[in-house]
């Protein structure tokens, strides 16, 4: 079987994402996985076991400040230069900001097709795509070239299946074109134990009726009580309330969590827009007329500091 | 310093928006049409850096004849000219023979900085400034909430999921950001009607020595294969708390084994 190149996606403390093993996953159904590691040094060494208990036959690396100090370029050329050397059957990137931009790279270098936000591919390179705000549903083919595809996050189920993954360098042959948007700083802001809102399954939001920052103290319990990440709509970000990052919406994150709590969330389109995808839906608003107790499998019309601080009680009693 | 804005026409984010049965495109016909939210941002941040610097702020839009009013709508908000691709052939037209185009156009304009909207909401790709940078061997920084300029040096901060980036290039480059870059001006009547007399230049494919067959749907490098409408959501029950809402909501969850 042809191999399928899987470009990891870690953190910077080198944990690998679960977007990763999801992409493993799914590269098992089309061919044998090849996971490409590209990063600071000492990746490889600390990413291969994950990669390898699910499923990596192969790791290529590609490591230090030639890949890591330059915006996307020095990747994108590497990854074309595999490309062109192991004709993969597909190659499947998560997609996030990086792994759209390489994947956009490479679609130039390589003359190819892309197709983004898939949640879904077939062995005949039929992806699921949803768009337009979770309300369409999309199959695409790549026509020119092979499927390269970036993956959302929680499109599917990981599942382990032991390999032993052999690892081979790449020889890295960046151009100088590809270190003209040099990083010149990286500052880790703090984020505590909560899982990345995208990968969560369990994502509890907060909006304007939260009322104020202090007062998401309460979101953040619940979130925790439940192994959630903490998101806020636009109206909570841009009063003030939450950071930018945590906006969930139609300008900002899309998720697709088991489990999402909406907390004062009126439920506008653009916040629908990044979250009516998730599997089951509860909400709490004091507007009974409130457009998101359309979309909740679960409504309570209250006053939210009532109400959650006596189901954070509940939870807690039944831990 | 000479600034192209990119600027995209896309139907409005906040209605309900599907592709065409016939050709599987966007539906723009019954759409109500407008800029892409974040390109506003993108306008706002190219006329402050004018305002600072010096220099000329142009739009550049490929899109149907009807991205006219759009364009129009930018130039109200102070660009002083724009250029409009606009040819017969392009419908059907992927993001690789988008780029194609926007980057031959951009060739012709000789920009010192490219500025666009991180993504748009229509299609939400993101891919845009890579693949120009990359058509153009220029540099890209993506998705800045910060831009600063000096002399020909771009300083971008980029928020990441870890916290944040500060990446430098020199010009040439382009620049996308995010809308928390600045916040942008409201048009003014002045605004409004001095739109009306600036240059709009409009260029085809030929124009550009881009053939036909290399852009729309002969061109295209995917293809929808089928879309469908999924089914709404529709609402589960929904209770009213009378001093109980809390532990109800939490019976919920664990019926559902979340708890």
């Amino acid at each position: 079987m042809s191999e399928v190149l899987v470009v990891v996606e870690a953190t910077r403390e080198f944990g690998v994402k679960k977007v990763t093993l999801e992409m493993l996953t799914l590269a098992r159904e089309l061919g044998t996985p090849s996971a490409v590691v590209l990063g600071g040094a000492g990746a490889a060494q600390a990413l291969s076991a994950k990669l390898g208990e699910y499923g990596a036959e192969k790791i290529y690396v590609a490591e230090g400040e030639e890949i890591d100090g330059y915006l996307v370029a020095p990747k994108a050329t590497v990854v074309a230069d595999l490309v062109a050397r192991v004709q993969p059957a597909a190659v499947l990137l998560a997609s996030s900001q990086e792994g759209k931009e390489i994947a956009a790279r490479l679609a130039v270098k390589l003359d190819n097709g892309i197709l983004t936000d898939v949640v879904g591919l077939a062995a005949d390179g039929t992806a699921t795509q949803v768009a337009f705000a979770g309300s369409t549903i999309v199959k695409a083919k790549v026509t020119k070239g092979l499927p390269l595809v970036t993956v959302r996050p929680n499109s599917l189920n990981p599942v382990p299946a032991a390999a032993s993954p052999a690892v081979e360098q790449l020889t890295v042959s960046v151009t100088d074109t590809d270190k003209l948007a040099k990083v010149v700083e990286r500052v880790a802001e703090q984020k505590g134990s909560r899982p990345e809102l995208t990968e969560a399954s369990v994502v509890v939001s907060g909006g304007r009726g939260v009322g104020n920052a202090d007062n998401f103290k309460l979101v953040e319990e619940i979130a925790d009580l439940l192994g959630g990440a903490v998101g806020a709509s636009r109206a909570a970000v841009d009063s003030g309330y939450y950071p930018h990052q945590f906006q969930v919406g139609q300008t900002g994150k899309t998720v697709t969590p088991q489990l999402y709590v909406a907390l004062g969330i009126s439920g506008a389109i653009q916040h629908r827009a990044g979250m009516q995808t998730s599997k089951t839906i509860v909400a709490v608003n004091k507007d009974a007329e409130a457009p998101i107790f359309e979309l909740a499998d679960y409504g309570v019309v209250g006053d939210l500091f009532k109400v959650v601080p006596q189901a954070a009680e509940e939870i807690r009693k039944r831990k | 310093m000479n600034i192209v804005v990119l600027v995209k026409q896309v139907p409005d984010s906040g209605a309900d928006r599907s592709l065409r049965s016939d050709d599987n495109t966007v539906d723009r016909g019954s759409a109500n049409n407008v800029i892409n939210e974040m390109d506003e941002y993108a306008i706002e941040e190219a006329l402050k850096i004018k305002e600072a610097h010096g220099g000329e702020v142009t739009i550049l839009t490929m899109g149907p004849d009807r991205a006219t009013e759009s364009i129009r709508k930018a130039l109200s908000m102070g660009p002083d000219k724009a250029v409009h691709v606009v040819d017969g052939a392009l419908h059907g037209s992927c993001a690789v023979a988008t780029s194609k185009v926007l980057a031959a156009a951009l060739g012709q304009l000789g920009a010192d900085l490219v500025l666009c909207g991180a993504e748009s909401t229509d299609g939400r790709v993101q891919v845009m400034p890579h693949m120009i940078a990359e058509r153009l061997g220029v540099a890209a920084l993506t998705g800045a909430r910060k831009l600063t300029v000096d002399g020909s040096t771009l300083t971008v901060e980029r928020q990441t999921e870890e916290g944040y980036e500060v990446v430098t290039a020199s010009t040439p480059a382009v620049v996308s950001v995010w809308d928390t870059i600045n916040e942008p001006r409201y048009p003014s009547f002045k605004g409004i009607m001095a739109a009306k007399k600036k240059p709009v230049q409009t260029l085809s494919l030929g124009d550009l020595g881009v053939a036909p067959a290399e852009v729309g749907f002969d061109g295209a490098t995917s293809a929808v294969v089928e879309h469908l409408k999924r089914p709404p959501r529709s609402g589960g029950e929904k209770i009213t708390d009378e001093g109980e809402g809390g532990v109800k909501l939490v019976e919920f969850l664990a019926s559902e084994k979340f708890v």
